[in-house]
Order: C-alpha cells, then sequence, then structure tokens
C-alpha cells in the first residue's frame, strides 16, 4: 500500500511538472522554438604544427576550398550527386569516401565531399549554387607534409576519422573536428595536436539562417610540437642510403634525442590526407619494397655481430677473460663432446687473436668460446641491460620489443629445449636474437655514454602559439655498473680499431678525418649457408632478396660522443659507406657552425 | 496425438488444474503485450530522434529481438533455481566490476564496457539483477522481519559494487543499483522509520559522497541546481530538452515534425534525452500515454509482487517493479528538468543495449515468478 501512495505522488510530480511546462509555458517555449531558436555550432581547433629542432615545418596546415554536403538539406542525394559530377570533377574515390562519411555522421552535419577544389572549379561552383541546395563552399585547413615521403614513418599523418576510432575518441571535443592522427608523432601527439573544439552559440531565423552569433567560446588550438630531428641529417641519411632499402637510427648520447630516424623506401603522407584510394593502398601493401613498413622501429633483424662489443664487456666484468688473453683461431671451435664444428666467417682463422683483434676483426671462434664460457645467463643479462628484448619506450605508438632469446623463451615458443649450440651461436647474433635498429642506436648510445641510459625521443618540445616553449626533460633510467670502469674504454679502444686497422672489419670506413669513431660491422645472414671453408660465399652470384644485410653501429667523436649511429641495409653492404657520409655531413667543423647558428636564431624568434 | 500432447502440457500429473497456454509458455498475459507496445513505440520515436536514420532502427530492433528472447529464455527458469545462483552471480558481478574499473585505470579515460560479441557489455548491468537476486536470497532464508543486524550484513552488498560503478564513472547506474537493493529491505518490511533515519544519515553523507565524485558529476549537479550556469556546456541539455518538451503544446507539432530535436549538439538526444523528442512530437497528451503505459506495466509488478507465494520471489518481485518504475521516473524527470542529469536511460525506448538486455532479463523474471506458481484451490 505504502508502494502504491509513493509511486502515485512521484508520478502526480511528473505530470504537473510536463503539465507547467507543456500548458501553462508553452507559448514561450514554442516562441523559443520556432521564432528565434538558439543553435550552438562547433569550432574546429587549429591543428598544432610540427617542426624540426631548427624550425623547419614537417607539417602545416594549409586552407584549401572544399565542397560540403548537408545530407538534411538535401532533397534527393543520389540524384544532387550526379548533377554536380557535371560541374566539379568527382573521382570514384571521392564518393566512395564520402558514402563512408555519410554513415558516420548525422544527417545535419557538414561532410567534405571533395578537398582542395581548384579556383576554377570553385568559381564553376559559385555559378550553379542555386541548383544545389545543401551543398556549399567551405574554408578549411587541410594538413600538408611539405616533405612528402621523406618524413612519413616518424611524423606519420592525419587521415578521416573511422567508425572504430569515433568510439575511442571524445565525441564532444571532436564533433568540429574530420581529421586524427594515423601514425607517428601524429599519432602518438594527438591530444597535443588537436587542441580543443570551440562554440558559437548563434541566434537563428525560423529558416535556419544565423541571424546573429550571441556568445563564442573561442577553439584553443592544438600544441606546436618541436622535435629532435634534424631534418637536414635526415636528408642527408636517406640519401646516404642511395635507393637501397634500410634503416638509419642516429641518437644524441647526451640525451636520448633521436636526430634521424630514416626507413626506406617510405611513402608520401600527403595521399593519406585527401583519403588514398583503396587501389593506390592495395598497391602500396602489396609492394615488394614494403614502404608502409617501418623499419627502424618494427623492423626485426638478427643483429649479427653488432652484439659482440656487449658480450665482451660482460665477459670482462665477470673477469671470465682480459684483455691480454689471447686465442689460436684455427677457422672453427668444437664444444667437448661433440664432433660439431661452428666455423669462423673466415676459413681460415684469424690465428692469434686478443679482445682487441678479436672485436676489430670480428672474429667469431674468439667468442665461440666466451659464449661457452660465460653461458646463456650472463649473455642475456647484458644484452637485457643494454635495452634488447623490450621496447626502447620512444614516443611512438606500435613499437616492437625484439627478442633475446633464453632456454624459457624457446621452450615456450618453439617448445624444443635449449642446446649448448644454441648458446654458442647466440654470440655472432644469428640464433633467435632479433633486434630493431632503434633498439640497436638506443644500445651503442649507452656504450658511446660509458652506461648511462636515457629513454630515446622524438619530442624536443611544445609550445601553445603565444604562450612559452615548454621543453621535454630527457629521462635518465639507472645506468649500467661495471665493476672496473676501465673495461669500458677497453672495448671502445677495439671498437675504434675496426675502422682504423687495415684488416679491421669497417677499414672501408675510410681514414683522413677529424674526429675519432668507434664501430661495429654486422652481417645477416638470409639464407641458412653452411659456413663451409670449401664453398665460396659469393654475394654477387646470389638474387638480390637473398643477399645479407648489412649492419653498421658507430659512435663519434670517442670522447664526449656526439652522435650514436645505427645503420641497417637490407641484401645490401652500403652501410659503412652511407655512415661515412653521415658522419662527415654532422660533425665536420663548418657543418656544426651552421646548425649552431640556425638555432640562435630559433631562440631569438 | 498433438491433442494429447497439448492436454498433457496444460495438465501435468500431479496437477488438478488446467494451465493456460500463457502458462504454459510462461509468458504473462499482461506484461508480455505491454512490452511489445512499449519496444514498438520506442522504435516510432528513435526513427525520430536519430534523424530517420533507417540503420539506427535496425540495429535497436535487433537488440529489441534479442532482449526478448533472453527474457523469454529466462521466463522458463523456475524462481528456486535463479535462487541457487544468486551468490555465484553477484561475486562474478563483483569481480567483472573490479576488472573494469582496473583495466579504466590501465587504460585512458571512463571504462564501463566489457566486449563480449555483438554487443558491449556493462558489469554494472549485472549487479542491478545480482543485487536484488542475493538480497532476496539472504532474507529468504533468515528470518523475516528484518532486524538491525540483517541490514548491516545488507548495506555493503548494496553500497560496494554501488560506490565501485560511481567511480567508473557512472551515477546513474549506481543510483540505481541503490535503489535495487533498498527497495528488497523496504519490500522486506523495514519500517518507515527506519528509512526515514537512514535517509537522514544519507543526507549527512552527501559532502563524503561529493569527494567521491567525479568533476564532471560535480559540474552536473551543479548545472541542476542552475541551468544558466552552464549555457554551452551541461546545462545546455537541460534548456534544450525544456524548450523541445514546452513547445510540444497539448498534442505535440506531429511525428517527424520536431525541429528542436534535430539542434546540433544534444549527442544525448536518441539515448538519454530520447523523452525530450517524445514531449515534442507528441505533446502532453502523448507523455501521458507513455506514462500510463509505463504505469500499466508496473502495477502488472506490483500485482506479482502481491501474489508471490514465497519470501524471495516477493522481494524479487518487488525490487523488479520498484527498479523499473525508479528508473523511467529518474530519467523522465532529468529531462523535464526536476531532477539532475545523472545519466539513466528510459528503459526500452533508449537508443542501446545493454540496460536493455537487463531490464529484459528482469521482466523474465517476473514472469517466471508469475507462471511457476503453484496453483493451490481456495
Amino acid at each position: 500500500m505504502s508502494t502504491l501512495i509513493i509511486f502515485a505522488g512521484l508520478i502526480f510530480l511528473l505530470v504537473i511538472r510536463l503539465a507547467y511546462l507543456q500548458i501553462y509555458k508553452n507559448d514561450v517555449y514554442a516562441t523559443q522554438s520556432t521564432q528565434n531558436w538558439l543553435d550552438l555550432v562547433p569550432v574546429e581547433p587549429t591543428r598544432g604544427l610540427i617542426y624540426d629542432r631548427n624550425g623547419v615545418l614537417l607539417a602545416d596546415n594549409i586552407s584549401v576550398s572544399s565542397l560540403d554536403v548537408v545530407p538534411a538539406q538535401v532533397p534527393d542525394l543520389s540524384k544532387t550527386l550526379s548533377a554536380l559530377r557535371k560541374v566539379i570533377l568527382l573521382t570514384d574515390n571521392d564518393l566512395v569516401q564520402f558514402q563512408k562519411q555519410l554513415k558516420q555522421h548525422r544527417r545535419f552535419d557538414e561532410i567534405p565531399l571533395k578537398l582542395r577544389l581548384s579556383e576554377e572549379e570553385v568559381a564553376r561552383f559559385a555559378e550553379n549554387q542555386h541548383r544545389f541546395p545543401g551543398v556549399r563552399i567551405k574554408a578549411r585547413l587541410m594538413r600538408r607534409y611539405p616533405f612528402g615521403d621523406r618524413f612519413a614513418h616518424v611524423v606519420g599523418y592525419v587521415g578521416r576519422i573511422n567508425a572504430k576510432e569515433l568510439n575511442e575518441i571524445d565525441q564532444t571535443n571532436y564533433s568540429a573536428s574530420h581529421y586524427i592522427g594515423k601514425l607517428g608523432i601524429e599519432q602518438f601527439y594527438e591530444k597535443a595536436l588537436h587542441g580543443k573544439v570551440g562554440y558559437e552559440e548563434t541566434e537563428n531565423d525560423a529558416s535556419g539562417k544565423p541571424i546573429r552569433t550571441l556568445n563564442e567560446i573561442k577553439a584553443i588550438p592544438g600544441k606546436n610540437l618541436y622535435l629532435t630531428i634534424d631534418s637536414n641529417l635526415q636528408i642527408v641519411a636517406e640519401r646516404a642510403l642511395d635507393g637501397h632499402r634500410g634503416a638509419i637510427v642516429a641518437i644524441d648520447p647526451a640525451t636520448g634525442q633521436v636526430l634521424a630516424m630514416v626507413s626506406e623506401p617510405g611513402f608520401d603522407p600527403n595521399a593519406f590526407v585527401l583519403g588514398i584510394s583503396y587501389n593506390d593502398y592495395q598497391a602500396l601493401q602489396a609492394s615488394n619494397e614494403k614502404p608502409l613498413y617501418d623499419r627502424a622501429l618494427r623492423g626485426l633483424y638478427p643483429p649479427a655481430s653488432t652484439v659482440k662489443p656487449f658480450l665482451a664487456l660482460e665477459a670482462l666484468n665477470e673477469g671470465s677473460i682480459t684483455p691480454q688473453d689471447s686465442i689460436y683461431d684455427a677457422g672453427w671451435f668444437q664444444l667437448p663432446n661433440s664432433t660439431h664444428r661452428f666455423h669462423d666467417w673466415q676459413r681460415y682463422g684469424h690465428g692469434t687473436v686478443n679482445l682487441d683483434k678479436a672485436i676489430a676483426y670480428s672474429c667469431d671462434t674468439y667468442f665461440y668460446r666466451l659464449a661457452d664460457k660465460i653461458g646463456i645467463r650472463r649473455i642475456n643479462h647484458i644484452l637485457s641491460q643494454f635495452g634488447f628484448g623490450t621496447p626502447t619506450g620512444i614516443d611512438l605508438d606500435h613499437e616492437l620489443s625484439g627478442v633475446v632469446a633464453s632456454p624459457e623463451w624457446k621452450r615456450k615458443v618453439k617448445g624444443a629445449r635449449w642446446y649448448d649450440g644454441d648458446t654458442i651461436i647466440s654470440v655472432i647474433g644469428q640464433g633467435y636474437m632479433q633486434a630493431t635498429p632503434l633498439q640497436l642506436a638506443n644500445a651503442t648510445a649507452i656504450l658511446a655514454n660509458h652506461g648511462k641510459r636515457f629513454v630515446p625521443y622524438l619530442l624536443q618540445g611544445e609550445q601553445l602559439p603565444g604562450a612559452h616553449y615548454n621543453e621535454q626533460k630527457p629521462i635518465a633510467l639507472d645506468p649500467i655498473v661495471l665493476n672496473d670502469e676501465t673495461h669500458w674504454d677497453t672495448v671502445i679502444r677495439a671498437m675504434q680499431n675496426v675502422v682504423d686497422l687495415p684488416q679491421g672489419t669497417g677499414y672501408r670506413f675510410g681514414q683522413h678525418r677529424k674526429y675519432t669513431v668507434a664501430s661495429k660491422t654486422g652481417t645477416a645472414q638470409i639464407t641458412v649457408r653452411r659456413r663451409n671453408p670449401n664453398e665460396e660465399d659469393n654475394q654477387e652470384a646470389l638474387p638480390e632478396k637473398l643477399r645479407d644485410h648489412h649492419w653498421f653501429i658507430t659512435f663519434a667523436p670517442v670522447l664526449q660522443p656526439k652522435i650514436a649511429l645505427v645503420i641497417m641495409t637490407e641484401n645490401s653492404n652500403n652501410a659503412v659507406k652511407a655512415a661515412r657520409i653521415i658522419l662527415d655531413y654532422y660533425l665536420e667543423a663548418e657543418q656544426n657552425v651552421n646548425r649552431l647558428s640556425q638555432k640562435t636564431e630559433k631562440t631569438a624568434s | 496425438m498433438l491433442t494429447d500432447y497439448l492436454k498433457k502440457l496444460r495438465k501435468p500429473p500431479h496437477s488438478t488444474h488446467y494451465r493456460t497456454l500463457w502458462q504454459c509458455v510462461h509468458l504473462d498475459v499482461f506484461l508480455f503485450p505491454g512490452l511489445l507496445l512499449l519496444a514498438t513505440i520506442g522504435l516510432v520515436i528513435l526513427f525520430s530522434a536519430s534523424s530517420q536514420n533507417p540503420h539506427a532502427v535496425e540495429l535497436q530492433a535487433i537488440r529489441l529481438l534479442f532482449s526478448f528472447a533472453l527474457m523469454f529464455s529466462v521466463a522458463q527458469i523456475p524462481p528456486v533455481s535463479l535462487q541457487r545462483y544468486a551468490p555465484a552471480l553477484y561475486v562474478t558481478g563483483l569481480i567483472l566490476l573490479i576488472v573494469v574499473l582496473l583495466a579504466g585505470h590501465i587504460g585512458k579515460g571512463a571504462q564501463r564496457w566489457l566486449n563480449v560479441g555483438i554487443m558491449r557489455f556493462q558489469p554494472a548491468e549485472i549487479m542491478k539483477l545480482a543485487i536484488p537476486l542475493l538480497l532476496a536470497w539472504y532474507y529468504h532464508r533468515s528470518q523475516l522481519p528484518v532486524t538491525l543486524k540483517s541490514v548491516l550484513i545488507a548495506l555493503p552488498i548494496i553500497f560496494i559494487p554501488a560506490m565501485l560503478t560511481a567511480k567508473q564513472p557512472d551515477l546513474g547506474t549506481a543510483i540505481l543499483l541503490i535503489m535495487a537493493g533498498c527497495s528488497v529491505l523496504f519490500f522486506a518490511g523495514l519500517s518507515i522509520q527506519f528509512m526515514g533515519s537512514s535517509s537522514a544519515l544519507t543526507l549527512l553523507c552527501i559532502p563524503m559522497a561529493w569527494y567521491v565524485l567525479h568533476d564532471y558529476q560535480r559540474q552536473r549537479i551543479l548545472t541542476f541546481l542552475n541551468p544558466e550556469r552552464d549555457p554551452l556546456g551541461s546545462g545546455y541539455h537541460i534548456i534544450q530538452s525544456k524548450i523541445a518538451i514546452g513547445s510540444g503544446g497539448i498534442f505535440g507539432k506531429g511525428w517527424l515534425n520536431g525541429t528542436q530535436s534535430n539542434l546540433h549538439f544534444l549527442p544525448e538526444h536518441s539515448t538519454d534525452f530520447i523523452f525530450a523528442i517524445c514531449g515534442e512530437e507528441f505533446g502532453f497528451a502523448g507523455s501521458m500515454l507513455l506514462i500510463a503505459l509505463y504505469m500499466f506495466i508496473v502495477m502488472r509488478g506490483l500485482y506479482i509482487t502481491l501474489n508471490a507465494q514465497d519470501t524471495f520471489s516477493r522481494l524479487l518481485a518487488g525490487s523488479i517493479t520498484f527498479t523499473f518504475f525508479i528508473s523511467f521516473f529518474i530519467n523522465m524527470g532529468m529531462v523535464t528538468g526536476i531532477l539532475p542529469v545523472v545519466g539513466v536511460p528510459l528503459p526500452l525506448i533508449s537508443y542501446g543495449g545493454s540496460s536493455m538486455v537487463t531490464t529484459m532479463i528482469s521482466f523474465g523474471i517476473l514472469m517466471s515468478i508469475q507462471t511457476h506458481r503453484k496453483l493451490v484451490t481456495t
């Protein structure tokens, strides 16, 4: 009974309220509704610009005239579209993109049918405008990437918001926006770049035309981002690859700032802004060159001999070897109780070899023995400390973590037990281990730094137009501490010999330079070729896709390093040559002065 | 053959009475047509509210079909079996709530949903059923009338999931959870005086609740107290929906003729604020009819409650009916501006699937309670 009383009371309240609104105050609200109704129009914030470290624009906004359709105001959509085709050139792709947007938007939204009308098209449409109610020309800002494919993987691109993204974003904040970052910096810093939507409250007449603006909340533009990338260096690096597929990552060891990050070939991000057609996208995806694949961030390659310096450091640190210990290398190594021979890349061996020579000549036998001494646990311990097997934490999405293979890993992933041979082969980076060029660059920077570790990053600072510049601070991680700090110098000295000794594997780098350099080469085999002394390894005879990948890791100058550089060339041995071009450019004094003057300009403005 | 079978179906071996066909399929002769009519009206309003988007109506119709099928299945389960699973359901729901909350902390922003195939599902919705089920189960086993001790046990059962839900943040569902739980206590015979004094206690807790609430929830309450405070933000909904309803007059502007509802920036106009479209296009008369239909369903629910044969069924039926009433009341209250905007959908009419499924399952339970009664000759 008391339930009934409660229900009746509450319903009575509701009825009274409805009667008050709909009967008593009806004329007030009816007036508000039909004569001068208020409309709230969202205003799109201007997307933040992206600059390199010297203030060169990598992504900007250009104003374009777009042809917009408000479906609710169009009497017959399909008729209108076919009539429009006679006035304005509409591709099939334009129509496909439009139909897609149509499904996602409300009927009262403005949906762009074609972006970037030519002046001629604008004029022709203006003449015919009366024939097309609900279709209008609107000035919009469109994203543009002035460098085309040069920065595609780092800067990324924006594209139209798709159904999945629509569910994840704050729909209010994007109510006036049509674009969202899809890749790279554009994706990772979407929130900062986008800004905040504004509103205009307008008073409209009965036909819906705005009479005046009553109230306005200004849109807050997105922040301008300054990247750590040096666009000059990036372009030099890309050219140094000379058309070969590959990746280059350069890091400033003192901070972790990424100076260049190249993945070749690239693609034109501008195509994605307009809405790439299905066929063009398929062509990019199917291409043998894999232009959409970010080799620097996501390319997993066996690190090959580039892991040797790191392992030498561990062996020195735990006292398994001393710099003076030497072995005799006859060209192969055998485990006790086994007949299998692990061959050196040098058919008849390197003779008597100590640590210095072992790194300079990249002596496999020396490291086979070292592996047998320190075991897989210590090997993996030092590799993890140098950041292998985990993402570096760079400010980009989709980074891969690579593999540091342990017995547990092999059991879980391959379902097989770990053999001693697996340990031996891992020391020349040819086992199950996989690393990205970015990870290797990070590890090289740590080595150059004598163990000081930073998270590599791309965002140098951000600035709201008119506000003060907000600098991003480097993020330091726990350093690698050795029992004896001189081990760093021992290994680095050996790495200098890689290019300085005539028999060094990087001697092709060449002399006559104004800086000191420490390096290591690596050759990742594509095909399983037995290291057979009776077989000549003739790379030129192989089809291109089966040729080795080449690594070159390096930093310079040796004292107070300014740059840690990693180059990976797919199926090509161009890496050493490219490194010389890049380091020469970056470290030659004249260039340095240029860069400094550019920097002061930026702070002055 | 067939007639024999039907005969057996309608008169089981140990029964002395014939059952009606409705009872055989365990559907309620009043509730089922009522709900069907409500759902149909909902689709009609939705077509207008979604700016005549047939895709939205189609999706909603599929959800309705699915929900009705669930209701039908649940109606086949006798209340005794429901009782058995009450504690397990509650514990599962609580775990899912915590999981979602933790996932929300890891991911970005609010996280209320678990994705299960065709529909996203809100674990808080499970609690809408699990709390009354568990409490009804508990009071069925212990002695009635309620003692102070049993109330002290009931309170955490209600408030822990409610707090977790409010933290998600989903204030509307949290309030419904509390209502669903407290209504069990109410039907269990907790005295009005006691309810009164505990309400007073709740009022004292409001400053504390203020602390728990998210910033936007506080904004909504402040805006409710004074809509003009923020005419471009949260207050906009209330102002616009009052204009929409008020401009409808006695008979409304007619179906699809609403202007107000088609405005920009009423993102909730097909979900929480759909009643505004009904008010605008069908006027006072239409709103009254809709309320009458809701009340018809509520009255039938109360009838089932009164005729329930054991404590468990009575408490559960009472709570389900009360929760249904309170959700449509809160929704209409907030759209007409007599309650703050807390985000409670209009049952069976608002666009969306999560709460619809729960509502229909709860009606399945009601029908099960009604049709599984043992008929006694009087």
